[in-house]
């Protein structure tokens, strides 16, 4: 088919942010996952675990504690003092309470979801009525000296467990009297150290669990005040833990980055009598397991390695699928580059800044596999910092390199590079118009004539840019009916003549440039949108969804192409189909417009139309045999799919012109080394 | 138990006594408590004050009271009498029998069998014990005398029931646990039977002794003895063990130095026991027992380091015995004697046992066979007295010293047992090997070969010589260990070979060298291409205990030099066949324990070659032989060198590729078809 001379570029340095706390919605399908720099993402089981909803951090705001509760509203309370709820549709905080009892290590929502409880720096635990629109302060409950590192409410709702340093204590919710306390270090006589209470869990049964910085997990008769047994799993702090909804099962994470499930099994074959019994050890992290959750059939871990693990618990499987397979999320499930094609920059963005990049270039040409020798090394240009205490949501460099764009929760930036010789000169654009922010995602147009800015309620704002450095409002799109989720996918035609935009509730809305009017909407098909292009030539949306599939729709038409009907038909290999991160960017090469450019983190795939698909029983790898085969004999082994694993992870992929690819790795390696030693660390007073 | 609580507190009325343990009726929930030996009361747990409470007196004293899951509470009078409680309370003053007149309870238990409870006790009268086991139902009752035990009497019982069977554990002053069992289904044979007792179980590891004081049985293999542990010449600490009585092995202990009670319980994997000032609570739990638990889990006991017995003034002893045994004077011996009580006075007070091990063996020094052995193996079977090493060398140099001067003496089974199972060396008893080398007793020298550090060079080479030159039809009778070979050698084809062998004689041969030399002959036919061994089992069994003992070059050598050629060859075929059975493994080592490794047989190899090159080069039955094996060394030769270029490239490559990574940008090349 042809070879690519391509700029492997792996000094994107981007370290995730561990991740601090983990929230199944309670008979729901999402997972929510707070980060140690306050960012907040939402898992969709149903999506194959897709990343469907991100709320990017904030420097003040750190995150100690998620919460569902009834409405699916999510809060979150952290050291800043406040409780936060989260729009989930506009993606921002969208109002924060201060919890006034100092820091807030800990919040436990009650069984029914309608009722908060936090811990506080004080020692106080505080109950809050969630009401509509907000949280209401109910009471105080009995409060001792001591930071209330964890809580925990009782099924029926009557009794609270609380975890401090040295001791548990259970709070009476309606008298709000302490009914019981206990030393946890009460045998621990040679040790003049501080027990810390890290996590607790109050069973139905009134035991009480709980995991302390001695490495144990320990079970508490409430009642009595006495233990009923204890596990020493590690010489270093257990950290987390958490308890299936039968109450059969619990996941504890240590802070050397192995987790452990306990079940409660009889003691013999057929005898009543249970026990709890430690029975997997796992050892997916690096670093400490700061968060676990027990979903309804997998075991889910993050930890301070920025990882995201996904342990398919097999007995609770009945077949073989998506969700039977153990999943590592490390990096996020969209595109942190992007590409001036034309000016061959990448724009980089990190949490607080951005980095504008120059690629090198070469005079050679070679055989597969060669290392090309350098004319010109890569060139950092700009460093854009962000000023303030927000994260940045979103980027984009225009295609010819001279505009650059971000987004804040509550500023909008634009400007003006330029380049003269060696030189480059960054120049803010004045007067940018008011925009509904933030901005969730950012388009130049082909021309790099106007700016795309995806704003809540599925608007999209068109902005013209103006030389030398201006900018104009033209025009807002929204679709027809109208939609409450926030925009975040768009897709430009290179003829400046299509915008398609997909929002939070996964409607895919096409609109006219040209007379600024809504076309068509696309079928709605049930699975996120994970990337979406529209191809230069034919004017077709290419999209692909979270479970894989790949839809071609023709845009002048309104209706899903052959090969897209051909392709529901004959249905993807099967290999595709497991595959477990979702493609995150799709491009064309114009010169081959039957060519189809994506990728996700593990594989890069030039899908050619014109060429039949590969059925189950074929190999869809099969590069490496066909480079082995004569001329041929190849021609009959040729399928459409042709993937390249040879970069991993990647980022970003790109085609910068006809024959010439840019790929963005990120080793694994070179952030875990950025990351602090896997030590139990000291936090505070421990 | 973290936070001693009680959750319930009774107390019996100033000037009152709590005469037996309080215990709980499963059933009904309630307590029930003897005080003053008569009075008894019945309480539940929302009763707060046990005056109130119900109250029988009874018309005798009370022993103690069982109470059993499915059966309700029985209570055992001191007379022996056995009642039911709901019989009891149907009529409180009722007259109870007096069974065993003036023997005192010293223990009881009750079971349930079927649905019937059983109770046994035991007594104690003038040092004599008696059991008696009761079935409620029938209203039957057994009488047993315990067998009598020198010296020791039972400290602690404790017993459980299984199959019909009810297994009694005696735990007794002699630091011994023994077995009685006592079957449920007697006839009715009203006479007193005797009890025997089987040991069961030595509660010594290494030197030390428990002192038990009770103990509970865990499962069918282990028990748990609470007790002091007492190593000689050391402070004893208490401390509750688990010990495996299959394998009579201590299985773990743990220290108790807060001290305890002495008493210990037992329920739901859980010991109870004080400990200081507090209950304390573990939780156990007994794995199926194996032979590699036991073993791997007592490493330090199993080997116990030899040089730490060994008394330098008792070797000085033993030497005064040997030298009085050569003595035939009488006066010489009493003035011997003289010397010898001189020295008591100065070592006696550390060692009395040793002295009177010497002592013991002059006299024994003239008694009869029978005699001599078993008042030997009563020595030996004292076990664990300090420098006990030193006893057993002694013992040793009295054997041999016997055999020297009575040829037809020869205690061969006893011999083997001492050496397996005692740490000996060569330097303890340097006479035993040559005795054994001259009664060509093959399985005693393969022992001491495997056993002992320190053989000189000269014993080695006479093993060697004599291991050669034995017939292998005279090895097929003989007992030898086979286990360093029995994982490689093909013993089916050599057993035919041997067998076909023994049919064409058609006799016994035993050390006949033309024999020999037809056998080596016929042989080399066979084992031309280093496929089948040239040796059988039992020879290659002896000859990898030489390749297995300590050696120095040096002095190896010049014996090894008067190795008559044919042996020597016969050897060095065998050395070659090991190597190749060797380097088929990728790992170049060879199965099974003791197996000789890789740097032994090349040694040997090289030495053998060294000391016979000039005879081998002349042989012309050892020139196939060598020719095979430069043909073999250097084809290993040549694949190694092929293995060290690949490893070369490969690191080269490793590099290559690692310097690739590591950079942070480049322009490559990819093709996609």
């Amino acid at each position: 088919m042809g070879e690519f001379e391509v700029h492997r570029v792996r000094f994107f340095g981007l370290v995730p942010a561990g991740v601090r706390c983990l929230a199944c919605q309670p008979r729901g399908g999402r997972l929510a996952l707070a980060r140690t720099d306050g960012a907040v993402e939402v898992y969709n089981f149903a999506a194959n675990y897709f990343q469907e909803k991100v709320i990017p951090g904030h420097e003040a705001r750190s995150v100690e504690a998620l919460c569902w509760t009834v409405g699916d509203r999510l809060f979150g309370a952290g050291l800043g003092g406040e409780i936060m709820e989260y729009d989930l549709a506009r993606l921002c905080v969208a109002r924060t309470v201060d919890g006034c009892g100092g820091p807030i290590w800990s919040m436990a929502a009650n069984s029914s979801g309608t009722q908060l409880a936090i811990g506080c720096e004080d020692g106080s635990v505080k109950l809050f009525q969630v009401v509509p629109g907000g949280i209401q302060f109910e009471r105080n409950l009995d409060r001792r000296k001591g930071r209330i590192l964890c809580l925990s409410w009782h099924p029926s709702d009557t009794h609270i467990a609380a975890g401090s340093i040295d001791i548990l204590r259970v709070f009476d919710v309606c008298s709000g009297q302490t009914v019981q306390r206990i030393m946890v270090n009460y045998h621990v006589h040679k040790v003049k150290r501080e027990c810390i209470v890290w996590s607790i869990a109050f069973l139905s049964s009134g035991t009480v669990v709980t995991s302390d910085s001695f490495g144990r997990v320990q079970f508490w008769d409430w009642e009595r005040g006495t233990l009923l047994e204890s596990h020493t799993v590690s010489t270093s702090a257990v950290l987390s833990l958490s308890v299936s909804e039968k109450e059969d099962s619990i996941v504890v994470g240590t802070s050397t980055g192995a987790t452990y499930q306990f079940q409660l099994l009889p003691v013999k074959m057929g005898s009543l009598e249970k026990r709890w019994v430690r029975t997997k050890p796992f050892q997916h992290h690096t670093h400490d397991v700061r968060a676990v959750a027990h979903s309804s059939t997998a075991l889910i871990s993050g930890g301070l390695d920025a990882q995201l693990v996904i342990r398919p618990l097999m007995e609770k499987m009945q077949k073989k699928g998506y969700d039977a397979v153990l999943r590592k999320f490390t990096f996020p499930h969209r595109r942190l580059v992007s590409c001036a094609r034309k000016a061959r920059l990448l724009l980089f963005q990190f949490s607080q800044h951005l980095e504008l990049w120059r690629l090198g270039s070469t005079d050679e040409t070679g055989k597969d596999g060669e290392v090309l020798p350098l004319r010109r090394m890569p060139e950092h240009l700009v460093q854009l910092k962000s000023k303030g205490p927000e994260h940045i949501y979103c980027s984009c460099v225009s295609p010819c390199g001279s505009w650059v764009a971000y987004s804040t929760a509550s500023r909008f930036h634009l400007y003006r590079v330029q380049y003269e010789g060696d030189g480059v000169s960054v120049k803010k654009v004045p007067r940018v118009p008011k925009l509904l922010l933030p901005a969730y995602q950012l388009q130049f147009s082909a021309d790099s004539g106007s700016l795309f800015v995806a704003s809540a309620r599925g608007s999209v704002h068109v902005l013209q840019l103006l030389e030398p450095g201006g900018c104009k409002h033209l025009h807002t799109l929204r679709p027809p009916s109208g939609c409450p989720e926030a925009v975040y996918l768009l897709a430009v035609s290179t003829d400046g003549h299509w915008l398609a935009a997909v929002g939070g509730d996964w409607a895919i809305h096409i609109y006219n440039l040209k007379c600024f009017k809504h076309h068509c909407a696309v079928p709605t098909y049930s699975c996120a949108v994970t990337a979406l292009a529209i191809h230069p030539v034919t004017n077709n949306l290419v999209i692909a969804y979270s479970d894989q599939q790949l839809f071609e729709f023709s845009i002048p038409e309104k209706q899903y192409t052959t090969w897209s009907r051909m392709v529901q038909n004959c249905g993807l290999h099967k290999v595709w189909l497991e595959r477990d991160s979702p493609i995150t960017h799709i491009t064309f090469n114009p010169k081959n417009p039957s060519h189809i450019l994506l990728h996700d983190i593990y594989m890069f795939c030039v899908l050619d139309k014109s060429l039949p698909l590969p059925d189950n029983s074929a190999l869809l790898m099969n590069q490496s045999t066909l480079k082995q085969l004569p001329e041929t004999a190849r021609q009959r082994q040729l399928h459409a799919f042709k993937i390249c694993k040879k970069f991993q992870p990647l980022l970003f992929a790109d085609l910068l012109d006809e024959n010439c690819l840019v790929m963005v790795e990120r080793p694994i390696m070179d952030f875990k080394t950025q990351l602090p030693l896997p030590v139990q660390q000291k936090k505070f007073g421990t | 138990v973290s936070d001693q609580k009680p959750l319930g507190c009774w107390s019996v009325k100033h000037g009152q006594i709590i005469t037996c343990p309080v215990v709980c009726n499963f059933e009904t929930h309630e307590y029930i408590a003897v005080h003053d030996d008569k009075v008894l009361r019945i309480w539940k747990n929302k009763d707060i004050n046990l005056d109130k409470v119900f109250k029988a007196t009874l018309s005798a004293d009370v022993y103690r009271i069982h109470s059993l899951p499915n059966g309700g509470p029985v209570v055992l009078f001191k007379g022996g009498g056995v009642r039911t409680l709901d019989v009891l309370l149907e009529a409180p003053q009722q007259e109870i029998e007096n069974i065993i007149s003036d023997e005192v309870i010293k223990w009881s238990e009750a079971f349930m069998e079927g649905q019937q409870p059983v109770l046994i006790f035991a007594t104690e009268k003038d040092g004599d014990f008696f059991v008696y086991v009761q079935k409620l139902k029938m209203n039957s009752l057994h009488k047993y005398k315990l067998e009598q035990q020198e010296l020791s009497k039972p400290l602690s019982f404790t017993a459980y029931i299984k199959n019909q069977i009810i297994t009694l554990l005696c735990l007794c002053s002699n630091d011994s646990v023994y077995k009685v069992l006592i079957p449920l289904q007697q006839n009715s044979e009203e006479e007193e039977q005797t009890l025997s007792k089987s040991l069961l179980l030595k509660l010594s590891v290494s030197g030390s002794v428990l002192k038990g004081t009770s103990f509970v049985v865990l499962d069918r293999d282990h028990i748990a003895v609470l007790g002091s542990l007492a190593a000689p010449g050391e402070d004893s600490k208490e401390c509750l063990t688990i010990w495996n009585t299959k394998f009579q092995t201590l299985q773990t202990s743990k220290e108790l130095p807060l001290g305890t009670s002495g008493q210990l319980w037992c329920y739901e994997e859980k010991f109870f026991f004080t400990h200081g000032k507090v209950l304390t609570v573990i939780m156990y739990k007994c794995e199926t027992s194996s032979l590699a638990a036991a073993v791997g889990k007592l490493k330090d006991s199993q080997t116990p380091d030899v040089s730490s017995f060994v008394n330098w003034n008792t070797l000085g002893d033993e030497e005064l015995v040997v030298s009085f045994q050569s003595q035939q004077s009488v006066a010489l011996k009493s003035e011997s004697k003289m010397t010898l009580r001189s020295k008591r006075n100065t070592v006696a007070k550390v060692q009395p046992d040793t002295l009177s091990v010497g002592q013991l063996l002059l006299n024994l020094k003239d008694a009869s066979t029978t005699v001599f052995e078993d008042e030997l193996r009563q020595l030996i079977s004292k076990a664990q007295m300090p420098d006990f090493q030193a006893t057993i060398g002694c013992v040793i140099t009295a054997l041999i010293n016997r055999c020297k001067t009575n040829p037809k003496y020869y205690p061969r089974n006893f011999l083997l047992h001492i050496v397996q199972t005692r740490d000996l060396s060569y330097s303890l008893c340097p006479d035993l090997m040559a005795v054994a080398l001259e009664k060509k007793d093959v399985h005693l020298l393969q022992i001491c070969l495997q056993r002992f550090p320190d053989i000189p060079e000269e014993i080695t080479y006479a093993c060697l010589k004599v291991f050669l030159s034995i017939s292998e039809s005279y090895l097929q009778r003989i007992d030898v260990n086979l286990e360093s070979v029995i994982c490689y050698i093909d013993i089916e084809f050599n057993n035919k070979e041997v067998k076909t062998e023994i049919v064409e004689n058609g006799f016994n041969a035993e050390l006949e060298q033309d024999i020999w030399d037809t056998k080596i002959t016929k042989e080399t036919h066979v084992t031309a291409d280093g496929e089948f061994c040239p040796v059988g089992p039992q020879k290659a069994a002896l000859l990898n205990a030489v390749l297995h003992s300590a050696y120095s070059e040096t002095f190896l050598l010049p014996h090894l030099k008067n190795l008559p050629a044919q042996q020597a060859v016969l050897f060095l075929r065998y050395l070659y066949y090991l190597y190749v059975k060797c380097s088929e493994k990728i790992n170049t080592t060879l199965p099974g324990i003791r197996s000789p490794t890789i740097s032994q047989i090349m040694d040997w190899m090289c030495l053998l070659l060294d000391a016979h090159f000039t005879v081998m080069v002349m042989l012309p039955e050892a020139k196939e032989l060598l020719s095979n094996l430069h043909k073999f060394v250097r084809a290993q030769v040549r694949f190694y060198s092929e293995l060290n270029k690949i490893e070369g490239s490969l690191r080269e490559l490793q590099r290559l590729n690692h310097q690739k990574d590591s950079q942070t940008y480049s322009i490559e090349v990819l093709e996609l078809i």
